[in-house]
């Protein structure tokens, strides 16, 4: 007798695990391998766009650090370097607060590589990774409470600089985590990359063609996963990354594989990165001369009429870009946030509009994961490394 | 390439399309007519290698007085020359569509669909004109600037009246 077979629709998410959240997957299986793919992004939407545009350009910076909040202080770098580029400032940024910025957004990168591989090896099976990335993880979130007083959201940054100095005795802090974070990776990978049970759960999985990537709009790790040799801290640099000495890792074999081997070389890079820019730490001012902008120093605002003035101005006005538009783009740790600023020469953003990392790499989940296996899907969501806050502004 | 020879080439290839050129902060911004907005973007990307399709989103000009109210807005990447280029195209309120690029870059699949929910421009011929963000009942598109940044149906906090 003949027999005939259906494909069958099934949900996965959005109390699965392994998606984050809101993430909602409509399946078609035949059996189980994957026909169709559809993900529904759920509604976590904050509004921080629409938010920004009727709050000043400092009011509007608290709202970044919600993005991608496993990498705070990438978001608010991506966003004041657009507003300072709006207001024609770059180039009076101190040297020590540009150091400072590297140093944070390597360490961001860092903390955020950790809950990649911590929640993407938990999701296949590995719980050991997830309490070891973990712990190390930890240690960078007291940094970020030393240093801005909040664990997640940070809100450190300024437009032309910073909001405060390094705390003293941080440094050694940073050195000795730096240092020994190779090492960690190291620990991280005798526990994984020879493992067989790992292997054939990420070796040609989820595979995406370079010229494929770029279509899709892949950036970061995922794109560079598929032999694209192109990071913006390199390609467009910012912050000063110019004069930094650091390799960006690449791979051609653009599979899940691929892209878990170039984020681990990535944290080793940021190690060095972060030693770098703290033998580069030299005394110095935090935040630029341009007192339209920036609010005078405390001790002024307490001393002198002017610099009270001053200080109530630019906190209850806030100041005016001239009309204009601009886009910055960095190298964020999922990969390329975008912050597009159209000025109308008021106090408020006219229009912001975030490119965020994670919405254009989900976007290419369907293209790697239909024809292949249930199971694989779990692999394939967490070599995307994506963040529904980033995703659902 | 430099900015300037792309734009010549853009206005050699589509002389009576490019609206404006523009150039702030060192970025070039080439205002163009919607309707060859698919042909611009091909030329884009095959003759002048802009690649990648950084970002896409539209700009509601009410609050500034524009007319046409809308600017669709491509942020386009050379990943071999490493350049950035923006194209503009306007697009009123009366007829807020616009031919899809999905066939160009498969990249504005989805923020052409986040384009349409939140902005209300309509992508002709697109894959899958679906809302994104917002449930497919929503009714409005909020980033417009006449929709109230508290949501419809509230009125703003006016503080404490006791």
């Amino acid at each position: 007798m003949a027999t005939t077979t259906e494909t069958m629709t099934i949900n996965m998410g959005p109390q699965h695990p392994s998606t984050h959240g809101v993430l909602r997957l409509v399946l078609e299986l035949d059996g189980e391998q994957i026909v169709k793919a559809v993900p529904h992004i759920g509604y976590l939407h904050r509004g921080v766009e629409k938010l920004a545009e009727s709050r000043t350009y400092h009011q509007a910076l608290p709202l970044t650090d919600r993005l991608d909040y496993l990498a705070p202080m990438s978001n608010n770098l991506g966003y004041v370097l657009a507003v300072e580029k709006l207001l024609g400032i770059t180039d009076e940024i101190p040297e020590r607060a540009k150091v400072v910025r590297v140093l944070m957004a390597e360490l961001t990168r860092i903390k955020s590589h950790l809950v990649w591989l911590a929640t993407h090896a938990l999701d296949i099976g590995a719980m050991t990774v997830f309490i070891y990335c973990f712990r190390e993880r930890e240690r960078v979130m007291d940094m970020y409470e030393q240093i801005s007083g909040a664990r997640m959201t940070s809100n450190y940054f300024r437009v032309g600089g910073l909001s405060a100095d390094l705390p003293e005795g941080i440094e050694k802090d940073m050195r000795e985590f730096a240092i020994e974070m190779p090492e960690h990776v190291d620990m991280y990978e005798g526990l994984l990359t020879g493992n067989k049970i790992w292997q054939k759960r990420i070796i040609g999985v989820g595979e995406i063609s370079g010229e494929e990537a770029i279509d899709i709009g892949l950036t970061g790790p995922s794109l560079r996963g598929s032999g694209v040799d192109w990071d913006l801290r390199r390609d467009n640099p910012y912050s000063g990354y110019e004069e930094y000495d650091f390799n960006v890792p690449v791979r051609n074999e653009c599979d899940t594989w691929a892209r878990y081997k170039v984020r681990l070389d990535e944290i080793r890079e940021s190690s060095k990165l972060v030693i770098q820019a703290l033998d580069k730490l030299k005394p110095g001012p935090i935040l630029a001369d341009v007192p339209k902008v920036c609010l005078p120093p405390k001790q002024d605002v307490v001393n002198t009429i002017e610099g009270l003035i001053h200080h109530f101005k630019i906190i209850s006005e806030g100041f005016k870009p001239e009309p204009g538009e601009v886009y910055v783009g960095i190298e964020a740790p999922k990969g390329e946030l975008g912050f597009y600023l159209v000025s109308d020469g008021g106090p408020r953003p006219y229009r912001m509009k975030i490119r965020p990392p994670s919405l254009l790499n989900l976007q290419a989940l369907p293209q790697m994961a239909e024809g292949r296996m249930l199971a694989d899907l779990v692999a394939i969501i967490g070599t995307l490394d994506i963040v529904l806050g980033d995703i659902d502004r | 390439m430099t900015d300037q020879a792309v734009v010549e080439k853009i206005k050699a290839k589509f002389s009576s399309s490019v609206l404006e050129v523009k150039e702030h902060r060192g970025e070039t911004t080439v205002t163009v007519a919607k309707d060859d907005i698919v042909a611009i973007c091909t030329f884009c990307k095959e003759e002048l290698g802009f690649n990648m399709l950084a970002d896409l989103c539209a700009v509601d000009g009410l609050d500034m007085g524009l007319d046409p109210r809308f600017l669709v807005v491509y942020n386009l990447y050379n990943l071999t020359s490493k350049t950035r280029l923006r194209l503009k195209a306007p697009v009123g309120a009366d007829d807020a569509r616009i031919d899809t690029v999905c066939g160009v870059w498969g990249a504005a699949n989805w923020m052409e669909r986040e384009c349409w929910d939140l902005s209300g421009i309509t992508f002709n011929n697109h894959p899958d004109p679906r809302r994104i963000l917002m449930p497919d009942d929503w009714e409005g598109h909020p980033l417009r600037k006449d929709y109230p940044v508290q949501g419809p149906d509230r009125e703003p906090y006016q503080g404490r009246t006791v």
